[in-house]
């Protein structure tokens, strides 16, 4: 039998059990509801099923794979150059975070490493595509809790956003941009001054968000103490970004791992909180914004001159060997173990995501919580179907 | 006292009814068109930094009826597994509940559809009434998105009416009648402290009344914070999602048209109605005021109308929703102590002064 429909039996038995527990005291019946494929609150095609009794879960399970795209196979038969364009696709809203990993780990293979112009560049870029990742997400955190209109703010304020990445790279989703050895451009003109207004204009979307969602009593009684994730548990299951911060661990590859990345040239915090609860992981991504943006003012300032791309051959053939690069993508660690065997293309790709590790707890979290409280929690663990499903 | 006398003239049987028929339909429809038209399209732009509709018409105040004949022109369809009847039925009671409240509503000396003695007893009973179409829509739709919605609407709603039954006890108190008329004469025909240039709008004595009623009827509207009920992010649209086309339209049109005639229940009882204050005029009873009140009377209410939907809308669109359970602790723990406590003053300084 599939792997599928084994799934599908173990949760009929565990339906099966659930309702023989309710059926005890009352004579009732559980329901079972499919929350997705198609459905606003999964932002994709995310289906958890969820045996109810009344508007409690008795249990819930995800059931990922209706956008599997196939783009770890596909990597094989592409060359090196080629991938950043699949992988562009995983975590859509903050695209060009997904090809740095990736570069990173062929550039490790082939013992070059960017010039620091080219390095700096990269980290701006990357904290860029993680501020147009989370504003959506702030925005987004509205919706699903019942307010209409933070959504619109974010997207206003991302517009900006996406506005710098396609005029540093021509592509506003999909920037593809990344190239071994360095970048395909040099910023264009006009770019610092441009991204320094920008990065005002965030910060004052953030006290915007504050003001309207973080500081309401309906959003805080809707979030604090609702859906929460003990340190050790959160690390049992192996969760990653600001899910895992959140818990109060202490945890930011940007900072805890030696890469050629400009950030150990600037200052920031990394945000932590106690608690553990959905408040808690929007508290923390909407404090990561803010960084991110003090991180984009500071490279600004320092950003070296020199050439954006180092020397390598026309043709790229990645030498034999074995390589695993792991970044802090918007969503949480991201990572690619790339295995080549001398080809112009990697023989295997694995590639970590961090949403399909992050969602993994849900049927740990949703146990016994209300209807409402399901779409609170998928909201604030914050998964981007792309990302699950690769 | 009828509609007729507002146009001077002894009007058939008939005639008199086709009047109130047709007035019935323009004090439902127009204020959904004007809320939905101002409130919905205008305001939430704004309020979001966008335009909203502008191509339909002039600022494209033509939106709502290139709306209605996009729902018009719409296929009739009903889930295969849908208790056809009932579902049919369901968005016609929801209505019918407008319809029924507006009757009582006074929109001028003798602009009015009936002068009923237990206008607010009535009003209060009929506007439950909608709970009814909205339990068998989630009903009858065979749609588990809909069965939730359906049975915490029901709960929902019959949890807010008590302490919107009780709000408005307090007026009734003051007032000393539950016609809705003479509430409106008594608020505008009184004196605060000597002073009678306002009249007495019973929003200032009756404030935390007034602000329990609001609360209320936000939750009997079934809008933001209390749209539990239809949570778009989670239950896609709750008791309507099987409802597309005309059915869904009227769903819509009841949902607008309960707000601006919740809302000129809301101005009668607390904001002074369709009148002035009567010092103003030097009118003393109701006899005495002239008859072109008749027709700035509609126009005075449907303002006041306007701006309390205005704050209706301002905190729907601004405010995340309510959990089920929370939103069940606000009202039994919250709402109905405060508005007990609001009856038990006002009853104690009525006696006493």
């Amino acid at each position: 039998m599939s792997l599928l429909g084994d799934r599908q039996q173990l949760a009929y038995i565990a339906a099966q059990a659930a309702d023989a527990r309710v059926n005890v005291e009352l004579e009732t019946e559980g329901m079972t509801l499919n929350i997705g494929p198609q459905h606003p609150a999964t932002h994709g095609t995310l289906r958890i099923i969820a045996r109810l009794d009344g508007e409690q879960v008795l249990w819930a399970d995800p059931s990922c794979g209706y956008m599997h795209r196939g783009y770890e196979k596909l990597t094989e038969v592409r060359s090196y150059p080629q991938v950043t364009s699949l992988v562009n696709r995983i975590d859509w809203l903050g695209s060009f975070a997904n090809e740095v990993p990736f570069i990173l780990a062929a550039e490790k293979l082939m013992g070059v490493e960017a010039p620091s112009r080219a390095q700096h560049i990269r980290t701006i870029l990357f904290e860029l595509s993680r501020i147009a990742n989370v504003t959506l997400f702030l925005g987004d955190l509205g919706v699903q809790l019942g307010a209409v209109t933070p959504v619109f703010f974010a997207f206003r304020d991302r517009e900006y956003v996406l506005n710098l990445i396609e005029g540093a790279t021509g592509g506003r989703f999909h920037p593809n941009f990344d190239r071994i050895g360095g970048l395909k451009d040099d910023l264009p003109a006009g770019f610092i001054d441009e991204t320094r207004n920008v990065m005002k204009k965030l910060r004052g979307f953030c006290d915007q968000i504050e003001d309207l969602l973080f500081g309401n009593e309906i959003f805080q009684s809707r979030t604090r103490g609702i859906g929460v994730i003990p340190k050790d548990v959160a690390l049992q299951y192996g969760m990653s970004g600001a899910n895992l911060r959140a818990s109060g661990v202490d945890w930011d590859l940007r900072r805890d791992q030696k890469l050629p990345l400009a950030y150990d040239k600037v200052d920031f915090k990394v945000i932590t909180h106690p608690d553990g609860d959905s408040f808690a992981r929007c508290w923390v991504r909407l404090q990561e914004v803010r960084e991110s943006t003090r991180i984009v003012d500071q490279l600004l300032e320092t950003i070296p001159t020199g050439p954006i791309m180092a020397k390598v051959p026309k043709i790229i053939k990645v030498p034999e060997g074995e390589a695993w690069v792991s970044t802090e993508n918007p969503l949480g660690e991201m990572g690619y173990y790339v295995v080549s065997q001398g080809d112009m293309g990697p023989f295997r790709v694995k590639i970590r995501s961090a949403s399909f590790n992050n969602i993994s707890i849900t049927p740990w979290l949703l146990k016994g919580v209300y209807v409402p409280d399901i779409i609170t929690i998928l909201a604030s663990l914050y998964f981007i179907l792309g990302d699950i499903d690769r | 006292m009828n509609l007729a006398s507002v146009l001077s003239a002894d009007l058939p049987y008939w005639a008199q009814s086709l009047l109130r028929v047709l007035g019935g339909l323009v004090a439902v429809l127009l204020p959904a068109g004007t809320v939905v038209y101002l409130f919905l399209f205008k305001m939430m732009s704004f309020m979001q930094s966008r335009l909203g509709p502008m191509e339909a018409g002039p600022q494209g105040s033509m939106q709502l009826f290139a709306e209605v004949g996009k729902w018009l022109q719409k296929e009739d369809i009903y889930p295969a597994r849908a208790d056809k009847f009932i579902f049919k039925l369901a968005p016609l009671i929801v209505l019918a509940s407008t319809f029924l409240l507006v009757v009582v509503v006074p929109f001028g000396p003798d602009a009015l559809f009936t002068d009923f003695e237990a206008g607010v007893f009535y009003a209060l009973a009929v506007s439950s009434v909608s709970v009814l179409g909205i339990l068998i829509a989630g009903w009858a739709s065979a749609n588990k998105y809909s069965l939730l919605g359906g049975l915490r609407a029901a709960g929902q709603l019959i949890a807010y009416e008590l302490p919107m039954v009780l709000a408005v006890v307090g007026v009734v108190i003051q007032a000393g009648t539950m016609n809705l008329q003479q509430i409106v004469v008594a608020q505008n025909a009184d004196s605060m402290f000597g002073f009678s240039g306002l009249g007495n709008p019973y929003v200032i004595t009756q404030f935390v009344g007034f602000i329990v009623f609001m609360i209320a009827v936000q939750a009997e509207l079934t809008q933001t914070p209390f749209d539990m009920p239809i949570a778009e992010s989670e239950l896609v649209s709750g008791y309507m999602t099987e409802y597309s086309g005309f059915r869904f339209l009227i769903f819509f049109i009841g949902e607008f048209a309960t707000a601006g005639v919740f809302s000129m229940i809301a101005s009668v009882l607390f904001l002074g109605g369709w009148s002035v204050p009567f010092s103003w005029f030097g009118w003393t009873t109701i006899d005495s005021i002239d008859n072109w009140m008749n027709i700035v009377g509609p126009l005075i209410l449907f303002t006041k109308m306007i701006i309390v939907v205005f704050f209706i809308m301002w905190v729907r669109f601004s405010y995340p929703r309510f959990r089920e359970d929370q939103l069940q602790k606000f009202a039994w723990k919250v709402l109905i102590p405060v508005s007990l406590a609001n009856i038990m003053v006002t009853a104690i300084l009525k006696v006493a002064f």
